[in-house]
Order: structure tokens, then sequence, then C-alpha cells
């Protein structure tokens, strides 16, 4: 099992996120922002960052390179795609995700372990939660406040396609204390929090975010 | 030589905390004016000669998938001498 991890100029989290797919015991295939060559993997991962600096908006410019044209098509047929904080901004720029991912609603950038709440995992990135179950990852940025309009917010809602929601105070004014999300299909996920960063004590505050890499390999498998 | 302005905000429903920030400490300066602050973005593009209604569509279109995020923003285009 392939799964390709994007590089845009600026991404931070490239190498935790092939750390966490070889962890899960798939093999981690580099792919670059500036070619439109998905390599034949099985799935990828957008990983965290700042690609182009943040400029324009958050994700806005790498939404138009050219390995998201790609990914965009290839997601449309059920391709899976996992996009991590800066990529959960890229999958809502690439319109692949509804909604926005805004300024933190105290402007403050956010850098701390957080505990949220699975809700649906009948996704290809959560088959291996249980509903309920609570999690503890690692979160940083100052654009997570998750925003959508009303009738978006009800269709997630009604149906199940918020994948995570943070327990506790909301920390980022997050519509509906969303912390992540799936499309209708359950192959496209986008999570704020990082799983890469929680996949073994030594680093991380639990192991907890392996199972989003974990759980892509059971979907592939079956 | 005229340009093409492209102006975006975020729309009204939506929080801006940049704005906020700013009204907040307007009055530290000693500007009491300012009821409250909504910060953009403007975009000033040049073009080979005048900008043909051509032009004008093609920024439209540009502001609508690409400068501005219309889940969020909307925006304006314009003329400026």
């Amino acid at each position: 099992m392939r799964i390709g991890v994007v590089t845009f100029p600026g991404t931070l989290d490239d190498r935790d996120a092939a750390r966490a797919v070889e962890y899960a015991g798939a093999e981690a295939i580099s792919l670059w922002h500036g070619s439109d060559d998905l390599k034949h993997v099985d799935a990828v991962v957008l990983p965290g960052g700042f690609s182009y600096g943040d400029y324009l908006r958050c994700g806005a410019i790498s939404a138009k390179a050219p390995i998201m044209q790609s990914i965009i098509v290839a997601a449309e047929h059920g391709f899976p795609v996992l996009g991590i904080c800066n990529g959960f901004q890229v999958l809502a720029e690439a319109h692949l995700l509804p909604g926005a991912l805004t300024r933190n609603a105290d402007m403050h950038f956010l850098c701390t372990d957080q505990k949220l709440v699975i809700e649906n995992n009948k996704t290809m990135w959560t088959n291996g939660f249980a509903v309920g179950q609570e999690i503890l990852i690692p979160m940083k940025n100052a654009e997570g406040n998750f925003n959508c309009d009303d009738a978006t917010l009800h269709e997630l809602e009604s149906e199940g396609r918020v994948i995570a929601r943070y327990v506790g105070a909301n920390p980022n004014g997050s519509r509906a204390a969303i912390a992540g999300i799936t499309n209708k299909r359950g192959n496209v996920v986008g999570l704020m929090p990082h799983p890469e960063h929680a996949i073994d004590l030594l680093t991380g505050p639990s192991e907890d975010g392996l199972t989003f890499f974990t759980s892509i390999l059971n979907a592939m498998v079956k | 030589m005229p340009k093409i302005i492209v102006e975006v905000m975020l729309k009204p429903e939506i929080l801006d905390p940049q704005g906020q920030a700013v009204a907040a400490a307007l009055p530290r300066l000693g500007f009491t004016f300012a009821q409250s602050v909504r910060q953009g973005k403007r975009f000033e593009i040049e073009v080979a000669g005048e900008p043909t209604p051509a032009m004008l569509a093609d920024a439209e279109r540009a502001a609508e998938e690409f400068l501005a995020n219309t889940v969020i923003e909307s925006f304006v285009v314009k003329v400026e001498q």
C-alpha cells in the first residue's frame, strides 16, 4: 500500500506525516506540488504547514497547484485524501470539503495538546475509532476557526459528516466546535489538529493519531 | 494608467478578529472616532493599456475563483484612474 505525502513550498509536517504512514505499515511516497503525477499511490495526505506562506488565504494558492488538480479529479472518484491543518485549509479552498478555516476567534496562535471526540467512524480515515472515543493530539494553528453558513452546517450535522469535535472549551471559535469533517462519500477528511504528531509516546501526548493512518490501511484492504 | 481594482472583504456575518484588534488599538492611540473596523484586501492590477470589458470579465472570474473565497468573502471589481 502506497500513501502519497504532498510537499508544497512552506509545508512543515510532511516528514512527520510520512513517518506516521510508515508506522502504520504503508509505504510513504513523496509527491511534489509542482507535478500532476500521483505516482500510482493508493491515497494521499496533505500535511500541515504554511504553504505559500499562507499568502492570499491559507491554502488558497496550494489549492491551484498542479498536484491538486490530479487530486481533485481522483477524489471526486473516491480516491482517499486526508488533509491535516494546512491540508484541511487546502481541501476547503479546493472545494473538496465545504466551509472555510478563518482566524481563530481570539487571534491567538494555538499550540496545545487538544482533546477531541470522534463522531464518525465510517470514513476511510476514521474506521479504526469507536464513535464517542476521546483522543488527545496536538493542535497548532492560527486559522483553525471552522466557518460555514447555516445550510452547510445543517447538512454536515444531519449527514453525520462531522468526524471530530473539540472537547471542553471551544479553542478557536469553530462553528459547533467542529475539528474535522468529511465529504459525502467519506473518502476525503479534513482535520485541524495533528494526528501525525501523536503516533509514539516518545514524541507525542498519545498514540491516538496513528489510528487515522491504520484506518486507511483497513479501508483499502476491505 | 487606469488599473483594475479588486477589493475583497469578509462577509458581514464572518467574525473579523484582525479588524477587532485594530479597533481596540485605535483608542489607545487617541483615535476615538471609530466605532468598529473591518479589514479587507485590495488588489491593484496593471494591464496593457485601458482595461477592456473582456479583461474586466476575466478579473470578475479571477476574483470569484481565486482572489476571494466566496464562502466567507465578497468582492467588487472596478477601474481606477
